[in-house]
């Protein structure tokens, strides 16, 4: 690989696209590092710089508040996601395989899509009280809504000649949708399995924000009464991090459920 | 159902099928009548939108028709059956399973045990050339590769009659050769009864014991013209002045049809 790219850009200089996409990753994350030292040394806006951003989360990774935060957090976006998930599965293949069930669906989920997760906080609020209850309702509806109709479009979108093929065989409606319909929809699911999670994530520390005794969105929201600024870059350093890490996890479960798909 | 006039292996009596309603529906095949004996190899030809593939996915059972009715060993068709191995043109393998779960994806749904499963798997596969490639995924083999690997799983679960649509369409000369002989090779030792469509005039007259000539507007037979070749079909055979002739009348009979004198109103274009 590299020497072909080495021979196109002409003989031994070695160029910055011969570069491992790592190095360059790092370059970039320590180039923003100092972009944000610089920035905040010459005291150009007053926000905490990268030493004592570092220097807070140490204390609240020492003091096990920072860990608090996460698992609180974590539980919340998978309890709701898993539920959401749980749900949306069945219910858009239902969708996708009888036609009743999506004329009768159909039009609550176009619905309900249409209203952003968090316009339902204040709602949940009230009718499900402060605890865990309303965040955990409002991340299960965003990540459901999501997953459902991105199953829903796998099921439908099967390909037809894959399901005569399986007829000619002698399946049945139920071996089909087991054999034919599920594998085939799978990478659409996945799809929106992720766009699930991202929505989760987003809602948790929304809903945070607005009602909570931990969690990072509570902590910010904290950290904003007392002006405490490092402790929000802390908290939002973390969501990053966390986010990413989710999403890479699940892009592996991806790559591994989805090998026979032909890649253009 | 009434009992059956006929002792061929495949009859379409006066099979007609209309797709759309009322004013704007459209005659794909008109009143096709045809029998095909136990054993035989026919081919279909005839121009795009003639209803070929209509005429072969009402045999198969997934289509239904608007008029008359198929026979198959005297029974009326009613829906698709592994005694009708249907091979399409687009492959249809299942992407997610590997060659031998796709030959023994048939042989599975009849609850055959796994030894056995695996028997007639390693056969067919070998039979088309793929033992090499058993475990490897769809996604990796080649068009040729794909299409023999169908036609494994069409043979696996034994029917009695194979429907071809245009199966080597998507093959480039050398190899759409190469799998003409074989199919023909594997149809001598296990015989068959075959259909087989395709827009190859040259590929119609080598396989075929009769070549089915359709026309269009609205899809119907046109002619009906024996090969009196024998099998084993050779290269020597397709290069003679008799394999010429048959040729040249298939060839006439598919590009120079006379205009249909129309007496069914109806749209001149099917619905998009
Ligand atoms: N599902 C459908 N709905 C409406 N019209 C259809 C449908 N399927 C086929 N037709 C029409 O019926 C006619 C015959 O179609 P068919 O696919 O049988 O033709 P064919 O002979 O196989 O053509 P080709 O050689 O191009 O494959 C065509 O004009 C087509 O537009
Ligand atoms: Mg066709």
């Amino acid at each position: 690989m590299s020497d072909v790219a080495v021979d196109n850009q002409g003989a031994g200089s070695r160029s910055i696209a011969d570069w491992p996409p790592i190095i360059l990753n790092l370059v970039a994350f320590v180039f923003g590092l100092a972009v944000w030292w610089a920035i905040t040394a010459a005291q150009l806006v007053i926000l905490p710089g990268p030493a004592a951003v570092f220097q807070r989360a140490i204390e609240l990774i020492a003091n096990g508040q920072l860990p608090l935060d996460i698992v609180s957090s974590l539980q919340r976006v998978l309890t709701g996601f898993i539920l959401g998930v749980a749900l949306a599965v069945p219910v858009g293949f239902l969708m996708g395989w009888y036609r009743v069930a999506r004329a009768l669906i159909e039009p609550y989920v176009q619905f309900f899509r249409m209203i952003p997760p968090l316009a339902v906080i204040p709602l949940a609020i009230v009718t499900l009280g402060i605890d865990e209850a309303p965040k955990i309702f409002v991340i299960f509806l965003a990540s459901f809504l999501s997953c459902v109709v991105a199953t829903y479009q796998g099921v439908i979108s099967v390909d037809r000649t894959l399901i005569n093929a399986a007829r000619v065989l002698g399946a049945t409606d139920r071996v089909i949708f087991p054999r034919v319909i599920i594998p085939a929809s799978i990478p659409f699911i996945l799809v929106g399995v992720r766009i699930g999670l991202g929505s989760a994530w987003a809602t948790v520390v929304a809903a945070e924000l607005i009602a909570a005794q931990s969690g990072l969105g509570f902590r910010m929201q904290q950290a904003q009464l007392y002006y405490d600024l490092p402790t929000i870059f802390v908290s939002l350093i973390a969501i990053g991090i966390l986010g990413l890490v989710m999403d890479r996890f699940l892009q592996a479960a991806e790559r591994r459920l989805t090998q026979w798909q032909e890649r253009v | 159902m009434t009992s059956p006039q006929t002792n061929a292996k495949i009859s379409f009596q006066n099979v007609s099928r209309r797709y759309g309603e009322g004013d704007r529906s459209f005659l794909a095949l008109d009143r096709l009548s045809l029998d095909i004996a136990d054993g035989e190899f026919v081919t279909v030809v005839g121009p795009s939108g003639c209803g070929k593939s209509t005429a072969m996915n009402i045999a198969a059972g997934l289509t239904d028709v608007s008029d008359g009715r198929v026979l198959v060993d005297g029974k009326s068709v009613v829906g698709p059956g592994p005694e009708r191995g249907v091979i399409f043109q687009q492959y249809a393998l299942f992407p997610w399973l590997t060659v031998r779960q796709n030959v023994e994806f048939g042989l599975r749904i009849k609850g055959t045990s796994a030894a056995e499963r695996r028997r007639i798997s390693d056969h067919f596969i070998s039979l088309v050339g793929l033992t090499d490639f058993a475990d490897a995924l769809p996604k990796t083999l080649s068009g040729g590769m794909k299409q023999r690997c169908a036609i494994a799983r069409a043979y696996a679960v034994n029917p009695t009659i194979l429907l071809m649509d245009e199966p080597f369409g998507a093959l480039d000369a050398l190899t759409r050769v190469g799998m003409q002989d074989q199919l023909l090779d594997t149809w001598t030792r296990e015989r068959r009864t075959v259909i087989f469509i395709t827009h190859d005039v040259d590929e119609a007259v080598y396989l075929a014991n009769r070549v089915i000539v359709m026309a269009a507007r609205p899809g119907r037979l046109h002619k009906i013209i024996p090969v009196d070749l024998p099998y084993p079909r050779t290269e020597e055979m397709r290069l003679s002045p008799e394999f010429a002739e048959i040729r040249n009348q298939v060839w006439h009979a598919v590009y120079h049809q006379k205009p249909h004198v129309d007496l069914h109103i109806q749209e001149e274009e099917p619905l998009t």
